[in-house]
């Protein structure tokens, strides 16, 4: 496309977007302009709801051992039963149940950690940005670390010496993550600073947290949301890594990374096993990702439109 | 130029140090390893003794220094499980993780460059819808799952690989391709969506005014400049890159750094774990540096000072 | 001498966009003659960029051109196929841009760039390129162009890469030069050496300019003729001598107004009072109507048409159609 046609389209989406009145309507015509944001949205709440309500949605209790019951097959294929819609497990558990109850897992890891995560990062970006210095220098070296050690190698090293649980989980991930948010905010920081309305407030004597929490938040605040949305979908996969590894949740707690290891035992036999938890962690993590696309085309200016 | 890189190799000490640090400050917090040394019915005398030996008995920061010294010469101790030098035992596994590694990059290159400029030129198109939808797919599924699947598919049912292990070539495919997908999934939409944006460039324009091939526009003009962006950002994914390595490995039973590590976090053997966690920090810090230096080659108006 | 270069008949270039479609061109009829400088005029989104875009057929999509003839020596160039029209480009038809920092890549040395285009449309081998390139460089009084051959645009001045860009543009003789704002970009000292430059050579090459420019300084140093563009359309076409002695259109007026005279001493300088309207809505009668001083009820009602009103003069006004009025003394907008 070339330049001249490009910026008549821009003027014309942007005038069209303006005129938008009520935000409620706004948003969620810009949603149901986005197919794949609308999709994200329903797998999301979808998702949501069924970890919300396990307890009803699952036909037997995930934990429930049955030896007559081992590893039957889903129930569309011989040997299967519409009791096990998605068959059972070598403990004869019921998979679907399993599932489900995972969801609770991947939703609660997946979201607390990038909560701790962005405390953490927002918090040492500001100051890093802020300050600048010899602060800046110090706290961007401890990025570059722990941005040499992998994300996951982090993360075995302190369960490692912790021990597995949901609690270590959830500070290992975040901890590991928030040097994304550090930079982002870092670097966000350092070119608002420099605009004219932060000098201004800076030249008739603002004190600087005032600065940072009335003029720098709010305009690092959608780069936030867009950056956690999708930081979300890599700690659910991360987080059934580890549990696949067996360094994460532990029994009786279900994660769909557990299952998934459980099954990878009987792939000769029965493929359901491994199947069926991966395809619950691909379609969440994707319904994740399509919202946070969604999300980073509305709320960032800067990112163009598809 | 060669200043720059002496400093850049200078800056690698503190974070390497930084990195010494937590790793040992994690081993200090996990309490004593001497249990795991010592049989069961091992008599407080003996452990007492062992702890002396290790210098267990000294001040945090003293039993630092003496790992930070023992550190800079790659000395980790030894591993109680394998009875030999942690460092020798990890750098035993390098070369089987490396030809993993190489062989996911390639596979993830072959696919990512011509799918992302393919898809680029195309906006739109049913090409560039089915690329950039295998690559946010590629994103959602679990590498580890993925290489389940094809376990299930390729040595279950087709009986065409080997389900695990490493020798022959035929062992190299499904896990390469595990890890290479994964690459190309992000590669894919890194390289596509440079492209599209130096192809909105004004000199890729001036190429075309010229009456230039639009394979020398493409090509030539355009994804000369479009590498540079993508150069950065692969540099910084690196690390992912090795995190996926370890997990690949596990699921495929390659004979890896990454196996041993995951084999050693289980058992707790320190000594393996921090050796390869300094070995993979390092393999992450070289790669960040050839990165940079591609990126200086590629890049003629970055200046070397 | 008047012999017919470029003839562009009922040019229509749309761009399909989700909000609708942007008539960016809308029936635009221009005629350069061999060795004639002519002038495009008009705001930003009046369509003039484009119009040059169309003529090289780099009209992307969602634009489309979707009517009209661009008769380029006799020979109608919009059907043409793309490997005929890339023999056209950067040959016969050559182009200068307004950015002169960014129309050069930046990862390719100036000689590579340059030779480029000779080895493809000249069939040079790459020491006659280079020989050639050189010489180029010389003629647009670059200093040392042996070694400019070897560096990377980045090294070189805003001014010395426009100089290089105009090297490049005449390098293989081209009969028609396009320069949109070719010296927008830069400082106005380097703005009139730039211009000299181009006057000279295209005056030894017997080069035909079209030039696009927003600058009426630019259009009374260069053209013959001159075209003022508003909203996608031609609406005064003249010789610059008329022009600028008896502008017919009440919006080139105003736009002559709102441009620094040295030898007129004014207390202020005026301007045109809002905007272009949006393409997306033009109004039904006149697209100037909104800005005018002079509207009248006809004005809303109907759409002028190009019309000559005096011998080569044409205007796309209502206020000349019963009898043309001079607008050189009235003070036309505040």
């Amino acid at each position: 496309m070339s330049h001249e046609s490009q910026a008549v389209i821009n003027e014309v989406s942007e005038d069209s977007i303006r005129k938008k009145p009520s935000s409620f309507k706004r948003w969620s015509k810009l949603l149901l302009r986005s197919k794949t944001g609308t999709v994200g949205l329903v797998i999301v709440l979808f998702v949501f709801l069924v970890a919300v309500l396990a307890p009803v949605l699952a036909p037997h209790d995930p934990a429930a051992i049955n030896a007559a019951n081992m590893l039957k097959p889903p129930f569309w294929m011989e040997g299967g039963s519409t009791a096990h819609l998605l068959g059972t497990d070598n403990l004869g558990r019921d998979i679907l149940s399993r599932i489900i109850y995972g969801s609770q897992i991947s939703l609660l890891v997946g979201i607390t950690s990038v909560v701790v995560a962005g405390i953490i990062g927002v918090t040492v970006g500001l100051i890093a940005g802020y300050y600048g210095g010899f602060i800046d220098n110090a706290l961007m070296r401890l990025v570059d670390s722990f941005l040499a050690i992998p994300t996951i190698l982090f993360a075995l090293v302190i369960l490692s010496v912790f021990g597995p649980s949901v609690i270590t989980l959830i500070f290992v991930l975040g901890a590991t993550n928030w040097v994304n948010y550090a930079r982002l905010v870092r670097g966000e920081v350092l070119t608002i600073k420099e605009r004219d309305f932060v000098r201004a407030a800076h030249s008739i004597g603002v004190k600087s947290n005032k600065i940072i929490t009335r003029h720098l938040l709010p305009n690092v605040i959608s780069s936030f949301i867009v950056i956690s949305t999708l930081s979300v979908a890599t700690t659910i996969i991360l987080e059934a890594s580890l549990s696949f590894l067996g360094l994460g949740v532990q029994p009786p707690t279900v994660s769909w990374g557990s299952i998934l290891s459980d099954g990878r035992d009987y792939l000769a036999t029965s493929w359901w096993l491994a199947t069926f938890p991966g395809v619950a962690i691909t379609i969440t993590v994707l319904g994740i990702i399509f919202l946070g696309d969604w999300l980073r085309d509305v709320l960032d200016p800067r990112s163009k439109a598809k | 130029m060669n200043n720059y890189f002496v400093r850049r190799i200078l800056q690698i000490i503190p974070v390497l140090l930084i990195i010494s640090f937590i790793v040992f400050s994690l081993v200090f917090v996990a309490g004593d390893p001497v249990a795991l040394m010592l049989p069961d019915d091992a008599s407080q005398e003996d452990v007492e003794l062992l702890r002396e030996s290790l210098g267990l008995n000294e001040p945090f920061l003293v039993q630092y220094g003496t790992y930070v010294a023992n550190f800079v010469q790659g000395d980790f101790g030894e591993s109680y499980r394998y009875g030999q030098d942690a460092m020798s035992v990890v750098l035993e596994r390098l070369p089987a993780t490396l030809e993993l590694a190489i062989a996911a990059l390639l596979i993830a290159l072959v696919i990512s460059i011509p799918l992302g400029i393919w898809s680029a030129t195309k906006q739109n198109s049913g090409i560039d819808l089915i690329a950039t939808g295998a690559a946010v797919l590629g994103k959602a599924m679990p590498n580890f799952w993925l290489g389940i699947m094809l376990i299930l598919l390729f040595s279950v049912s087709l009986s065409m690989f080997p389900v695990s292990g490493r020798g022959t070539l035929a062992h190299l495919v499904l896990p390469s391709i595990t890890l290479g997908t994964g690459i190309a999934a992000e590669m894919t939409r890194l390289i596509r969506s440079s492209m599209i944006e130096t192809l909105n460039q004004d000199y890729v324009r001036t190429a075309k005014s010229k009456g230039l091939k639009n394979r020398i526009v493409v090509y030539k003009h355009a994804f000369r400049n479009s590498l540079i962006p993508v150069i950065t950002i692969t540099a910084l994914q690196t690390s992912t890159l090795v995190g996926g390595t370890l997990i690949t490995e596990t699921v495929f039973s390659w004979p890896g750094m990454g196996q041993l590590l995951i084999q050693a976090v289980n058992t707790r053997d320190m000594a393996i774990v921090q050796a390869s966690v300094f070995v993979i920090a390092l393999l992450v810090i070289l790669m960040n540096l050839i990165a940079d230096l591609l990126y200086r080659l590629l890049d003629p108006r970055i200046k070397y000072n | 001498m008047s012999e017919e270069l470029l003839n562009i008949k009922n040019l229509k270039t749309y761009f399909h966009t989700e909000n609708g479609i942007v008539p960016s061109v809308d029936d635009v009829s221009i005629t350069i003659n061999k060795g004639e400088t002519l002038a495009i005029v008009g705001e930003s989104g009046s369509g003039k960029s484009v119009t040059s875009l169309s003529i090289m057929r780099l009209i992307d999509s969602p634009g489309k051109i979707e009517e009209g003839e661009i008769l380029f020596n006799g020979k109608d160039i919009v059907p043409v196929p793309m490997k005929e029209m890339r023999a056209l480009r950067g040959n016969d038809i050559a182009m200068i841009f307004q950015e002169p920092l960014t129309s050069l890549n930046p990862v390719f040395t100036i000689g590579n760039q340059m030779s480029e285009s000779i080895k493809l449309h000249q069939k040079k081998n790459k020491k006659e390129a280079k020989k050639l390139s050189i010489e180029m460089l010389q003629k647009v009084g670059i200093p040392r162009a042996d070694k400019v051959f070897d560096s990377f645009p980045h090294s070189l001045s805003g001014g010395m890469r426009q100089r290089v860009m105009i090297a490049m543009a005449l390098s293989c003789n081209p009969q028609l030069l396009i320069a949109d704002e070719p010296t927008t970009a830069l400082d106005v000292t380097i703005q009139a050496q730039i211009l000299k430059l181009m006057k000279n050579l295209v005056t030894e090459l017997n080069t035909s300019i079209l030039l696009i420019t927003h600058d009426l300084g630019v259009v009374a140093e260069m053209a013959d003729r001159v075209v003022v563009m508003y909203a996608g359309q031609v609406v005064e076409e003249t010789d610059v001598f008329t022009l600028f002695q008896d502008p017919k259109h009440p919006y080139t007026k105003g736009l002559m107004d709102s441009t620094p005279k040295i030898h007129e001493l004014k207390d202020e300088l005026s301007s045109i009072p809002g905007a272009v309207p949006s393409p997306l809505d033009y109004p039904k009668g006149c697209r100037f109507i909104d800005r005018c001083p002079f509207a009248m009820k006809k004005c809303a009602e109907e759409h002028p048409n190009l019309e000559e009103i005096l011998p080569k003069h044409s205007v796309r006004c209502w206020l000349h159609e019963e009898k043309v009025v001079d607008l050189h003394d009235t003070k036309s907008f505040a």
